[in-house]
């Protein structure tokens, strides 16, 4: 059990910047997920506190020990990798107990821990197989209890679940989290997927371009993206961005969008002049003729998904998804009028892009 | 029907390479293994009438063969350590590690094939003669060993190229250093591919004939006392020769054939 600490992690492979000047405080215990597209950095921040990765500047802390050059093996940390490198030519068995064996446990001490690993993920029948007689899912739960079953500080999953389909997926979810609050290890897991992401960790921490972008709660990543960026990749469908403009000659703040007009109430830190609205597809109303505050607005595609339908709108030039009941259908090319949850409204910076009063880049609060 | 038409070319191209190559192996299995006398029959028998070890006795038994014979298998297994011992952390390094100049290091390493070994035993025997390792096993074993290393190096690193770096990766965070990861997992794994390597090594240096013939005069390798008494030779011993040449790769190739092709429950390539 330990907290882990980045400060101001650089690495670098050539000229391109692979982590930029990052820092991350994860808590004793906690699941933190780095969330970010391909190439944003988030696997090559896991391989610096791996060890795996010598970095360029900064420092890893594990615990309150200064990690930064330690080899991975003095670390005290057990990763889970995308390809699960299960030995091949080692017995279920042999893999799980590997960790076990390299630190000279003895060989009750190897057995009985081999076996209550095993027990954690199901596999129990399957300590006398090799790899290559698995299937991917069993190959996966040999790969996270190799990791388990040594005792460590910290878990480090690399994108475990991305070689599953898509059922199994689901199905592992929810039990490597049941798992891990179990454990209560302090976890760290990079993934791409932003339901895996929102639906296991405490604290999200959106990466992009080598930068940590935003570190909080799912709800808050979600609900209150810190920048365009973790608005359009979080959520499906992402956020709507609409482009409007923040009068305040005389008297209250209005907020021009298109043709409609409304007042703007809890734009707190918002500047007049062209800002862009930020809202997400169900803190959407539908409203079937104008009324006071609403958005005149086209229909351009329905689309029924069974739980909620997605409309497909345009206002002005923008095209904006919103979600509703089932059983509204409205017909293609009609008129309906829209109206935005005040409260769910995010207003960003249209240079910036970042938005406005969000706190500093997170991550530095632990 | 052009399927079946293709069907029998395909398998009729096949029967004809596997004759071309069956067909000889086995008439000098045939007479290595039948009385001198039965050699020089004419017509050929295709099937063995009296099964002797006469003739591979007399080969045997004349004189130099037995001593070239141990100086061959000496000369291969020196051949294939020190092949080995420089061409696998080569071919680790090749396949592992991004360095200034691997490019150019593997073309280079391809381009020592372009001297032909006519080219390159003269000036060795030269240099042999000035070190005093002429006309020594262990000049000849460094002769082959210039031959085999490009093949050992260029082998084993795709050997370890085919072995994901995360395996080694998992194995150092769960307590192995750089060595013991290699040692542990690497190198398990790499072993039907090396084997192959080693297989491949031995063979060179067992066949090869011309630098051990320049750069030996006493102290002969088989194949370069074979030669050397070839055209005084009466016909049993050339076919007794020949089969000692071929039955080392044939034996070879069927034993580690299994050890290759399944290890560990799996088809392995």
């Amino acid at each position: 059990m330990a907290d882990v600490r980045f400060e101001a992690i650089r690495k670098t492979f050539g000229k391109v910047v692979a982590v930029d000047d990052v820092d991350l405080a994860v808590p004793d215990g906690e699941f933190t997920v780095l969330l970010g597209p391909s190439g944003c950095g988030k696997t090559t921040l896991l391989r610096c506190l791996a060890g795996l990765e010598k970095v360029d500047g900064g420092r890893v802390l594990i615990g309150s020990r200064d990690a930064t050059d330690q080899p991975p093996r003095r670390r005290r940390i057990a990763m889970v990798f995308q390809s699960y490198a299960v030995f091949p030519h080692m017995r279920v068995y042999d893999n799980i107990g590997f960790g076990l064996k390299m630190q000279k446990t003895k060989k009750a001490t190897v057995k009985e821990r081999v076996h209550s690993a095993a027990e954690l993920l199901h596999i129990e029948e399957l300590l006398d197989r090799y790899p290559a007689q698995l299937s991917g899912g069993q190959r996966q739960r040999v790969a996270v209890a190799r990791a388990i079953a040594t005792p460590n500080d910290v878990l480090l999953m690399d994108e475990p679940l991305s070689n599953l389909d898509a059922l199994l997926r689901m199905e592992m979810r929810a039990e490597l989290k049941a798992l891990l609050q179990q454990l209560g290890t302090t976890t760290i897991y990079v993934t791409h997927d932003q339901v895996e992401a929102l639906s296991m960790g405490d604290r999200v921490a959106v990466m992009n371009a080598g930068r940590i972008v935003q570190a909080d709660t799912p709800l808050a990543v979600y609900d209150r993206p810190a920048d365009m960026f973790v608005g359009g990749f979080i959520g499906t469908p992402p956020m709507n961005f609409l482009e409007a403009e923040v009068s305040a000659n005389g008297g209250a703040p209005h907020v021009r969008l298109g043709e409609s007009s409304f007042p703007l109430d809890d734009g707190a830190g918002v500047r007049p002049g062209k800002v862009v609205l930020g809202i997400r597809a169900e803190a959407i109303a539908v409203e079937q003729e104008r009324r006071d505050g609403t958005i005149q607005a086209t229909v351009v595609v329905v689309e029924p998904l069974g739980s909620h339908n997605l409309l497909t709108v345009r206002i002005g030039e923008d095209l904006v998804k919103v979600s509703t009941r089932p059983d509204v259908f409205p017909e293609p090319a009609s008129d309906l009028w829209l109206r935005f949850e005040p409260a769910r409204i995010r207003w960003m910076d249209p240079d910036t892009r970042a938005a406005f009063g969000a706190p500093a880049p997170a991550g530095t609060e632990a | 029907m052009s399927a079946v038409l293709q069907r029998g070319l395909l398998y009729g191209g096949a029967l004809l390479l596997a004759l071309w190559v069956i067909l000889p192996i086995y008439f000098i299995a045939l007479a290595a293994f039948s009385t001198p006398e039965a050699v020089y029959d004419y017509p050929k028998q295709l099937v063995p009438r009296d099964v002797s070890t006469e003739t591979l006795r007399f080969f045997l038994n004349s004189e130099g063969v037995l001593g070239s014979l141990w100086r061959s298998i000496e000369v291969a297994a020196l051949t294939l350590a020190f092949s080995l011992g420089i061409g696998t952390p080569a071919g680790y390094a090749l396949a592992r590690f991004v360095f200034r100049g691997a490019d150019t290091f593997r073309i280079a390493i391809v381009s020592t094939r372009a001297f032909p070994i006519v080219i390159l035993s003269i000036p060795l025997a030269v240099m042999f003669l000035r070190w005093g390792i002429d006309d020594s096993i262990l000049g000849v074993s460094l002769a082959h060993t210039a031959l085999a290393l490009p093949f050992a190096v260029l082998v084993t690193s795709s050997v370890f190229a085919g072995i994901s770096v995360e395996l080694e990766e998992a194995a150092m965070t769960l307590g192995c250093s750089r060595l013991t990861a290699f040692l542990k997992i690497a190198l398990p794994l790499a072993l039907p591919g090396l084997a192959a390597a080693a297989i491949f090594t031995f063979i060179i240096s067992w066949n090869e004939v011309f630098a051990a013939s320049i750069l030996t005069l006493q102290n002969r390798t088989l194949p370069a006392q074979v030669l050397a008494v070839l055209e005084q030779s009466p016909l049993p011993y050339r076919f007794a020769g020949g089969f000692f040449m071929l039955a080392p790769s044939l034996v070879v190739i069927f034993v580690i054939r299994k050890y290759l092709f399944n290890m560990w429950g799996r088809v392995v390539r």
